[in-house]
């Protein structure tokens, strides 16, 4: 019943930059698509209890590994974005590895990963030679202009539909993640640890396979921000406060549902720009004003977040689902 | 040469103690509220941010005494620590740890862009400038010397206070076994509340000391929030002593990292040394909880 729905959705946001040429809205759409991408790739760990703060890393990582490579060495980001990529990956092992196996979780586990974020962000900012240092980067422009070679475009409606792309795989990751083994794994290990592990699932692979996971894909968002915007900064791709907008947007969005992300990011993006263009620069700061308080609001009330808490409203009630352990968990 | 060389590392080692001082005064209000209540408050290095502001507008605009506005602040800041947990924790006291944990994230966000609406981005500073000591070709500049000092001296008192008052007794018995004090006659509540503004009160009197050698700005508060966070974990959360000589390790390796690189790879290397001690001394940080 909900596919043909589904086809019909998809098709109208592909359709869409053909139908509708404006080029400001555009680049809002690419925006919260890119930003709805990296939401969605925290909410796949994030959902199973695994908090991290250190997404922000993982991202810096992945932008900044694939404009070096294409300065400094001249290799196209078809190959310079799976590199960082994989330079993402590793360091997840690194650092994900040990904390499972010496079962560093919760806060503990949250705090590590805050650990990864300012190790990143510092490191962009002392390598200043190479990177720029707080000042910020842009890969060099390809002469022509546009050019698939470069992963360079011009064009907006280019970028819409790739990101849109990116999106839409992120959003079937996610399913896919949903209805594997790996999910009741991760639901069992979230519950409790000695059980499932007694239970026969083996923690530490089924937690370190979903982390690499989601820090492979905050590392792909990561270059997409960086090829769409042309220029990063490490405020603005990594550090220890885009963690936190992540979990932020993940939250208010609702952290068990597929497109709570998106939602996290399309009502954040709209709100600082709607408060941007009608406040103009004496806006800076009110949007994160505004954020701070409905996240504190939402978690005392809608710790489920809005399309989560939506959703429960149209179902009728019955037994509670069971993929929320920690939404309970004392 | 080699001497000129000797004297920097001295007098870098010396900087690193007094900063360690510091750090120690910082974290122990963290570890206290963690101790106790079992919280996280990401959003403490803004609490001290804004005791910075207190300080920066009572005395550099309003003119009092720096000692009035010092209390001023310390009380201030205590205030808003009982006015954290009774709007923000208390509700959450029942929810998922990390819950309690994301909604001080956004107490942080808040606070953060309320300074930058209400104060603007520009560095701020209170104009006033402590001699600097020359001790045999170092420079150790009074302020540090007096944070270190006031670091020390609130340390005893905060030891002081848990140690021979009832209160302190109390709280030490909650941070112990939080089920069976209430049955003991103990009203957590009001021990949680105590415990929030004598947190906030530290962060405050941390504010009064920072703000003597730091320029104050809305962000001031994510370039030693982290390695607060880090020395409360890396001492194991809610162990004084643990925090204590955390806080002093790190401050070497960053004023030692410092002097030989830039102070940036000061914060990469207590940052790499962190993760490596939390793998091979899980154990001492999760000591008190197993």
């Amino acid at each position: 019943m909900r596919t043909p729905l589904l086809w019909i959705a998809g098709l109208a946001l592909v359709v869409l930059p053909f139908v509708y040429t404006s080029p400001y809205p555009l680049h809002l759409l690419i925006i919260i698509l890119i930003w709805s991408f990296a939401y969605t790739s925290w909410s796949v760990m994030g959902r199973f209890g695994l908090v991290s703060f250190g997404h922000g890393g993982f991202m810096g990582v992945g932008a900044y590994v694939t404009a070096l490579l294409w300065n400094r060495a001249g290799l196209t980001p078809w190959i310079g974005t799976p590199l960082a990529l994989v330079a993402a990956g590793v360091l997840a092992i690194l650092i994900a590895y040990p904390c499972f196996r010496y079962r560093i979780i919760g806060h503990y586990f949250a705090l590590v990963t805050l650990a990864l974020s300012g190790i990143v962000l510092q490191v962009i900012t002392a390598t200043r030679d190479w990177t720029g240092g707080s000042l910020g980067y842009t890969p060099i422009r390809y002469q022509g202009g546009s050019s698939l070679y470069a992963l360079q475009f011009t064009g907006k409606r280019t970028w819409y539909l790739i990101a849109l792309a990116v999106w839409a795989v992120g959003l079937y990751v996610w399913h896919r993640v949903d209805r594997s083994m790996l999910r009741y794994a991760l639901e069992a290990i979230s519950e409790d640890e000695d059980a499932a592990a007694a239970a026969g699932v083996h923690v530490t692979r089924e937690k370190l396979k979903i982390t690499v996971l989601s820090a492979v894909m905050t590392a792909l968002a990561g270059a997409l921000y960086c090829q769409y915007q042309m220029f990063i900064s490490p405020d603005t791709v990594s550090g220890i406060s885009v963690s936190l907008q992540m979990v932020f947007a993940v939250v208010l969005g609702g952290i068990y549902v597929a497109l709570g992300p998106t939602i996290g990011a399309v009502i954040t993006i709209l709100l600082a720009e709607t408060l941007r263009i009608s406040f103009g620069t004496n806006a800076v700061g009110w949007d994160n004003v505004v954020y701070g308080v409905l996240l504190v609001l939402f978690i005392i009330f809608l710790p489920k977040g809005i399309l989560g808490s939506l959703l429960d409203l149209r179902r009728p009630k019955g037994p509670a689902p069971v993929h929320r352990p920690q939404a309970d968990a004392a | 040469m080699h001497s000129i060389f000797d004297v920097y590392l001295l007098e870098a080692l010396i900087n690193g103690v007094l900063l360690g001082g510091v750090l120690a005064l910082l974290s122990l209000g963290l570890n206290l509220v963690f101790g106790v209540i079992d919280v996280v408050w990401i959003c403490y290095a803004e609490l001290i941010m804004l005791g910075m502001y207190g300080m920066y507008f009572l005395y550099a605009v309003y003119h009092l005494p720096i000692g009035l506005a010092a209390v001023i602040c310390i009380v201030g800041i205590a205030v808003l620590g009982v006015l954290l947990h009774a709007l923000v924790i208390s509700p959450l006291l029942g929810a998922a740890p990390i819950n309690q944990m994301l909604a001080t994230g956004g107490v942080l966000f808040f606070l953060q862009s309320a300074a930058t609406v209400l104060f603007g981005i520009e560095f701020r500073n209170l104009g006033l400038r402590l001699p600097v000591l020359k001790l045999s070709g170092m420079f150790i500049s009074y302020s540090r010397l007096l944070a270190f000092g006031a670091a020390l001296c609130a340390m005893v008192l905060v030891y002081l206070f848990l140690s021979r008052t009832y209160t302190g007794t109390a709280i030490r018995a909650i941070a112990q076994d939080r089920q069976i004090m209430a049955l003991m006659g103990v009203d957590t509540r009001r021990i949680y509340l105590i415990t929030s503004a004598v947190g906030g009160a530290l962060a405050g009197l941390a504010a009064t000391l920072l703000v003597l050698q730091y320029d104050v700005h809305p962000f001031v508060g994510l370039s030693f929030g982290p390695i607060i966070f880090l020395i409360c974990v890396l001492g194991g959360l809610g162990n004084f002593v643990g925090g204590f000589v955390a806080a002093f390790v790190f401050a070497e390796l960053i004023s030692i990292g410092g002097l030989y690189l830039d102070l940036e790879w000061g914060y990469v290397f207590a940052f790499a040394f962190f993760i490596l001690m939390m793998f091979v001394r899980p154990q001492g940080l999760l000591a008190r909880r197993s």
